[in-house]
């Protein structure tokens, strides 16, 4: 299968992209899972879900479901006006159970919390879910597919994972423009027509079924839904198409669509290739996500171009170096990670991180209390009822002999259950690690360690931790927030040092997270492992003086943003430089070779 | 009644599937955490396992079905009038599974006033939730690690009693709840509190198949039940059935199955070796090795019943050491082959 041999021309295969895509998902909202839609709102979009629209069958739903949604509007809950009215119970369905048979549009998917994508993909798996909620229960249906509007700007942000998983396309809705959805496409007689045919359609030999899971294998994606969801795909190009059979052609494009853009790595190249580089192929770089490719990787049939190879090719200066026991004791790493930086008004902001803050106003729902209501607060209706609920007979006794009994629900003062919320006040530890040759080895070492004693703690803590680290020419976010341990050693281990120490650089990149972090509403702390010797400067150049100017610079910048920061000094011997680094972040400043636990709880 | 993917055709998973069969036979043994990525079939196996499960005998008139043969004095809400001598009409309902669905709110999980019947006819009546129609059968909580805290304290309390006390609006009920609990996770969401983790009698890790022709057979069968699952399953109902047949017979035989002094000798000498804090390690590896011999056919636990699931019984009862990069199942491994030869 791999010969580019008689691959089946497919006359699908040469509409636009989006036009295709969107054809494709309205054969089958549902079936297909779902398109992520990269890019923030265009011109473009609109007008494609106004060519989707078209394509859906008449009343078929389409819905935003926005970021915050509550669990009462998302699954569904006590329709109290009637509940009331009727006397009885009755049913409000949620958005997920409205969209049923249509298209639920999450924008701002990036901001997505993972408890609501849980529900989202729970629902979307079974085509239905059990809603357990308000004392009632009632299995509703929801079969719907999705559209995910991720307007995430840097590599940080990204979709939850358990709906891009789930989901079959991915669009690049940037520098896309109304030509491309230009076209002669399929007319929605013409849908409807495959759709119907669709049972029908069979392989045209059996092995294609081998080719998809063999290219999803190439791409690494281990999870059989991909290879599943291209099959799925193959067979409608086939029914679009008129014919009875998929072939391979459209099992090619299937592939195109569904499994390059999902890459997680690229193919391996072809065996006849010629060893132009004495490195190994399962270097680090085979393991780089797909999103840092401009462009999307070449169908499996096609060898994979070299180009996308020589781009990352790793620095023979590069040491592995494995984690290993770091020499800052775990306590020590605890109490720089819950320093909290003094504020402008000189006040302590935030007390570690971790536990759930209790906020009656706002987050997710946890319980209700008793009590009297204040202003501003939300009276948990059902529960105040159920409170009240006891008493009814005893109420409603006539007052006066005689006189009819009340039919009204009586609540008093004393049943009022007022809703309690718990935000989570999650934080975000950000290492900045100097990979630098000349902290290399012990340092980097070092750091993994204390990634990993951090991320022990990070169930109880609910914190995450993330490494940013520099070399070479520049830094980048090595483990993103994470609050997984299999996750984070699989990553660290991967982490090599080497080159210059462009610390401007690591400074900018670690902020940027940081804000980005804070956007997301956690807590994100700096801590800063480095000597403080800078040699590359933020254009990349080598040079002591600039260097160190650009670092002050961008040091500045975390001065001037609230968020806490450590300096841990890294130098065998301290010098003012790194003092003055410290102090332009506002930051607390820590020379390592004296350090001990107690000095810094004492700080 | 949508048709679920058949337990006996899913591809591999040998672990997983040998557990979830364990809990089937021994309820006791203490529910299963399922650990592994996405897309693995976690909750397919669930749902093939309800399929295959055989019909329980309950009490008619019991909100809580409880079995007839069952003490009748662990029911007193529900079978009231069983206190009076009388002989309970008995009728049969399939193994409850019960999916726990995120979001659901705590009235729902351990049953509350009945506000319908509150406010319309002024009666205080409680009306069961999820524990209670989880009795004895099964307890399904999808990512595990998204659960609220306080419904998960609420959860394993309930598992290690089997009872729900329910105090609230002026209710004081209690009701049997004995159901196996079986959750799934996925460790790249977060990691378990290991009193949560403790709980779980087993545990076992799931991984896509490496093996292409393996890969190759899931999106086969995966893709010939989604165009016709009636056909497929069945086709399925011969092996269906075959399994069912030894679930039954398992459970029947399971009281017969001999310890003898070796196997608990074995046991402890391994929870020693790995160390494991507590007796529930040892417990959990005698009665999960007996109901393999239960399952095997044989009349007495041996050394390979226990070492066939000594891994899924402890690997995550082992004190944690973040920085050591060798996997509680691999230290397992290796303890039993120094132990006791490969």
């Amino acid at each position: 299968m791999t010969q580019e041999a008689q691959t089946d021309q497919v006359p699908c295969a040469a509409w636009p992209e989006p036009l295709l895509i969107a054809t494709l998902f309205a054969m089958d909202p549902h079936g297909l899972g779902g398109i992520s839609i990269k890019g923030r709102s265009s011109p473009f979009f609109d007008a494609w879900l106004d060519l989707l629209k078209d394509l859906l069958p008449d009343g078929a739903p389409l819905r935003r479901c926005p970021v915050q949604t509550g669990d009462d509007r998302l699954l569904g809950g006590l329709d109290l006006a009637t509940s009331l009215a009727l006397g009885q119970p009755v049913v409000q369905r949620g958005l997920l159970s409205e969209v049923d048979g249509g298209v639920l549009v999450l924008p701002m998917a990036e901001r997505l919390s993972s408890a609501t994508a849980a529900r989202i993909a729970a629902a979307l798996d079974e085509g239905q879910f059990q809603l357990e909620r308000d004392g009632l229960t009632s299995l509703l249906p929801a079969r719907f597919g999705l559209i995910l509007l991720d307007e995430s700007i840097g590599p940080e942000e990204s979709p939850p994972l358990a709906l891009l998983e789930r989901c079959s396309f991915r669009l690049d809705g940037n520098g896309l423009g109304l030509a491309d959805l230009a076209g002669a496409g399929a007319s929605f007689e013409q849908i409807q027509q495959a759709k119907s045919a669709l049972p029908g359609i069979g392989l045209a030999e059996e092995t294609l079924v081998d080719a998809i899971c063999e290219a999803a294998q190439a791409f690494g994606l281990h999870s059989a839904r991909p290879a599943l969801l291209c099959l799925r795909i193959a067979r409608m190009v086939a029914a679009l198409d008129g014919r009875q059979a998929a072939n391979l052609g459209d099992v090619t494009l299937a592939a195109q669509l569904v499994l390059a853009p999902q890459a997680l790595q690229l193919p391996p190249p072809p065996e006849d290739a010629p060893p132009d580089e004495a490195e190994p192929p399962e270097s680090q770089d085979e393991a780089e996500p797909a999103e840092t490719e401009t462009e999307p990787p070449p169908p499996p049939e096609t060898p994979p171009d070299t180009e996308a190879e020589a781009k990352n090719q790793p620095n023979p200066s590069e040491i592995l170096v494995d984690a290993v026991k770091s020499a800052l004791p775990a306590e020590l790493i605890a109490a720089l990670g819950n320093q909290a930086k003094p504020n402008r008004q000189g006040r302590a902001s935030g007390s570690g991180g971790g536990a759930m803050q209790k906020s009656p106003l706002r987050g997710r729902p946890i319980r209700s209390r008793s009590g009297t209501l204040k202003p501003g607060e939300r009276l948990n209706i059902i529960e105040t009822l159920r409170a009240a609920a006891p008493w009814q007979k005893l109420r409603r006794r006539p007052q006066a002999e005689g006189a009819p009994a009340s039919k009204r629900i009586e609540v008093r003062k004393s049943d009022f259950r007022i809703r309690c919320f718990a935000q989570p006040k999650e934080a975000t530890t950000i290492l900045v690690v100097d990979a630098s040759g000349s902290s290399a080895f012990q340092r980097l070492a070092e750091a993994k360690g204390a990634v990993e004693l951090l991320l022990a703690q990070a169930y109880v803590d609910r914190s995450r931790v993330a490494l940013v680290a520099f070399r070479n020419e520049g830094a980048e976010v090595f483990l993103p927030p994470t609050r997984s341990l299999a996750r984070a050693r699989r990553q660290l281990a991967d982490l090599a040092g080497g080159g210059g120490t462009p610390l401007a650089a690591g400074i900018d990149t670690a902020l940027m997270l940081a804000l980005a972090e804070k956007a997301k509403g956690r807590t994100p702390r700096l801590l800063f492992l480095t000597d403080g010797r800078a040699n590359i400067g933020r254009e990349g150049k080598a040079g002591r003086a600039v260097a160190m100017a650009d670092a002050l610079l961008a040091a500045r910048a975390v001065g001037l943003s609230d968020i806490a920061a450590v300096h841990i000094d890294t130098s065998p011997f301290p010098r003012p430089g790194a003092r003055d680094l410290a102090e332009a972040m506002r930051a607390i400043y820590a020379p390592l070779p004296y350090l001990n636990a107690q000095a810094i709880s004492a700080i | 009644m949508r048709i679920a993917f058949p337990f006996t055709a899913i591809v591999g998973q040998d672990d997983m599937k040998l557990a979830m069969l364990i809990a089937a036979t021994d309820p006791g043994i203490g529910g299963v955490m399922v650990f592994g990525d996405r897309g693995t079939g976690k909750s397919t196996a669930v749902r093939g396992l309800a399929a295959l499960l055989p019909p329980i005998k309950m009490v008619k008139a019991c909100q809580y079905h409880c079995d007839p043969r069952a003490d009748k004095s662990s029911c007193a809400t529900g079978c009231v009038h069983r206190l009076d001598g009388q002989t309970p009409d008995v009728g049969e309902m399939a193994t409850p599974v019960i999916d726990f669905p995120l979001g659901a709110t705590e009235d729902r999980v351990v049953g509350a006033l009945d506000l319908e019947r509150a406010l319309t006819q002024g009666e205080k009546h409680f009306e069961p939730g999820l524990l209670a129609r989880a009795h004895r059968g099964f307890l399904y909580i999808d990512e595990v690690n998204l659960l609220d805290d306080h419904l998960v304290d609420l959860l394993l309390d309930v598992a290690a009693s089997g009872e729900n006390v329910v105090e609230r609006e002026g209710l004081s009920v209690r009701h049997p709840a004995r159901f196996v609990l079986i959750g799934s996770g996925n460790p790249e969401e977060g990691e378990l509190r290991p009193q949560l983790l403790d709980r779980f009698g087993l545990s076992v890790d799931v991984k896509t198949p490496d093996d292409l022709a393996l890969r190759v057979e899931v999106v086969r069968r995966r893709d010939s039940f989604d165009r016709d699952s009636a056909g497929f399953a069945a086709r399925q109902a011969g092996a269906e059935a075959a399994v069912r047949e030894k679930i039954v017979s398992a459970r029947g035989r399971l009281s017969e199955i001999e310890t003898p002094d070796a196997a608990l000798e074995w046991a402890s000498r391994l929870c020693m070796a790995v160390g494991v804090d507590g007796l529930r390690g040892e417990l959990t590896l005698i009665r999960a090795a007996r109901a393999v011999a239960a399952l095997e056919g044989d009349t007495k636990v041996e050394d390979h019943h226990l070492r066939g699931i000594a891994v899924m019984a402890l690997r995550h009862r082992l004190r944690r050491n973040p920085l050591d990069e060798t996997g509680s199942s691999t230290r397992i491994e290796r303890a039993m082959t120094d132990l006791f030869g490969s």
